[in-house]
């Protein structure tokens, strides 16, 4: 086991270095505010990050594992498809998740 | 009248919990679940159980955590875990220019919610009208995806490997958010039909995967908004503004 005093250093720094990063761009903010290219990344940044996520996810897919992803890409047809057909959230994501867990422990 | 009155004076916190529930629960759920397998990891790592819920209360950054107890059981010199921290979480910089922190209400609660701005956070919030969402709600929100993750995590950490038998019994479960990020993206492509927007982001994620699949989203995120300041620029010079 690790000495708790390293533990402790190491928690430390990756705390601050994750709260600066969340806190920056607030402070760099004040000075775009009511900027034309702040509106505009307003606008266009949400839709663009969460696209980003969503592939990045894709990304993570062990296709060279014995299922090769299948379960994966099955769910993201179910979450897709019944997202299209009824446009509820939570549905959706409870049957995306519900067809990959059950293909994940039946292949 | 007075009820009127009341009722826009006086904060409904289970309003905005409920609201909150209804729109976040399962990916509350799905955040426990998560935290239940970290707390394994850390625990069938050798290391304390405590660890775990420690970790996730106070840096409440799972994809670092995962990175963090691997180098933590290696004693890895703290300038490597310095620069593992600042590369994997550097894409926040770009969530708090559009994250609605405006509508929170109070410094220590504003404060809260810089601090507990994870990917699903800002995914969630950022993605919605800032006019619809109260104070109340995003910190809720907020405060359900930090406690679930940080209480799953005590949860594992204390049942321990031995209990569950290893991470395998949940197999697909973080498959959540996955489905979270695709439906989130349905849902913002159908407010604004914007394919710009869509096929540039899916161009940046397709060069970060192929040019460097270790940081992706990092890579992917820089390149994003270069992308969004050039299209800025070019829409500009094209309706005539100088």
């Amino acid at each position: 086991m690790p000495d708790t005093g390293y533990v402790a250093i190491v928690l430390g720094v990756a705390i601050a270095i994750t709260v600066t990063l969340r806190a920056l761009p607030f402070l760099v903010k004040g000075s775009l505010a009511g900027s034309p290219l702040l509106d505009d990344i307003g606008r266009w940044m949400p839709i663009g990050a969460v696209a980003i996520l969503a592939l990045y996810c894709v990304s993570r897919i062990d296709f060279g594992a014995a299922t090769h992803g299948a379960p994966e890409l099955a769910g993201i047809a179910a979450t897709v498809g019944v997202h299209a057909w009824r446009r509820n959230a939570v549905l959706s994501i409870l049957a995306g998740t519900a067809t990959c867990v059950l293909l994940t422990h039946l292949m | 009248m007075t009820a009127t009155l009341l009722e826009t004076r006086i904060p409904a916190p289970s309003t905005d919990l409920r609201a909150a529930a209804r729109e976040a629960g399962v990916i509350w759920a799905g955040l426990f679940t998560l935290g239940l397998g970290f707390g394994l990891l850390v625990t069938s790592d050798g290391l304390p159980w405590w660890l775990a819920p420690v970790t996730s209360a106070t840096l409440f950054a799972g994809s670092v955590e995962f990175l963090l107890i691997g180098m933590i059981v290696v004693s890895a010199p703290i300038a490597a875990i310095a620069v593992t921290t600042f590369l994997v979480n550097s894409r926040h910089l770009f969530y708090g220019l559009t994250f609605p922190l405006h509508r929170v209400r109070g410094r220590v609660a504003k404060a809260y919610s810089v601090f507990a701005l994870c990917d699903e956070a800002y995914a969630m919030l950022a993605t919605k009208d800032a006019a619809s969402l109260s104070s109340g709600r995003i910190l809720w929100t907020q405060i359900g995806l930090h406690g679930s993750w940080a209480i799953g995590a005590l949860t594992g950490g204390v049942l321990g490997s031995t209990l569950l038998g290893g991470s395998g019994a949940l197999g697909g479960v973080d498959f959540i958010l996955t489905a979270l990020f695709v439906v989130l993206t349905m849902e913002a492509y159908s407010e604004h039909k914007d394919r710009v927007a869509l096929g540039s982001a899916a161009a940046a994620a397709g060069v970060a995967w192929v040019v460097a699949p270790g940081s992706m989203l990092l890579v992917a995120m820089t390149a994003y908004a270069v992308s969004l300041v050039a299209r800025h620029k070019l829409r500009r010079v094209t309706t005539g503004h100088a």
